[in-house]
């Protein structure tokens, strides 16, 4: 399954990337299991998303949950909790 | 049910007199302003940049307005918020929230100002005499009378 990963704010300076273009196995079918997937590569997920608290995720520019599925094509976005206004 | 994310600043005054266009049966106009502080958690703030995600943020605010409208009787509700580098004194954003009275459009818009805080993706990012720091995140919103 092939999804377009995006990062913002902390976690993309974290990341030194806005987004990247991933292939997963199967198994990775979930927001939990792709953010599992990403820091199983190593760093810099790793300590990225370790050591930034309460990181949020959107699937196709809608909020999404940890359970929420994934599918092919999908854009999914990881955040820090947002400070607008 | 106007909505929009942009690098300019805005007149709020024109923009209360175009959702207003005249129309007889609006009795209140409420309006909040947010504005770039020069201090903040103690540190003085050079520069604030605001960072947003393109297409999303739109959509969250939009749905911010829908909810409102579903939650209180009011005519018309307009977000301008603005994203880039921006200065102590600077605006950052305006909610305007058109009805009948006073009470209903005080509540929609402070609901969709606390609402567009903790749910549209937006992230500051302050220079300081220190350095640059991400802006942490505040509580959730409650309901009114709840804080």
């Amino acid at each position: 399954m092939k999804l377009t990963v995006l990062y913002f704010a902390r976690l993309r300076e974290a990341l030194e990337r806005e987004r990247e273009v991933v292939d997963v196995p199967d198994g990775v079918a979930t927001v939990a299991q792709l953010r599992a997937w990403l820091v199983g590569r190593g760093e810099p997920w790793a300590s990225a998303f370790g050591e930034i608290k309460r990181i949020r995720a959107a699937i196709d520019q809608a909020m999404a949950q940890d359970a929420s599925p994934l599918h092919d094509g999908a854009e999914v976005a990881f955040f820090p909790p947002v400070t607008g206004g | 049910m106007p909505v929009r994310v942009q690098r300019e600043d805005f007149d709020a005054g024109r923009e209360i007199a175009q959702l207003r266009a005249a129309d007889p049966k609006i009795g209140a106009v409420a309006a909040f302003i947010g504005v770039a502080r020069d201090v903040n958690d103690g540190a003085a703030v050079a520069t604030l940049t605001l960072e947003h995600y393109p297409g999303m943020t739109e959509r969250a605010l939009e749905d911010i307005c829908t909810q409102a409208r579903g939650r209180w009787k009011i005519a018309d509700v307009l977000v301008i918020h603005r994203v880039g580098e921006l200065r102590p004194t600077d605006q950052i954003v305006l909610v305007v929230v058109t009805g009948a009275h006073r009470g209903e459009a005080f509540a929609a818009c402070e609901f969709v100002m606390d609402y567009l805080k903790t749910e549209a993706p937006f992230w500051k990012k302050e220079e300081t005499g220190a350095g640059a720091r991400w802006v942490h995140a505040r509580a959730r919103w409650r309901e009114p009378g709840t804080r």
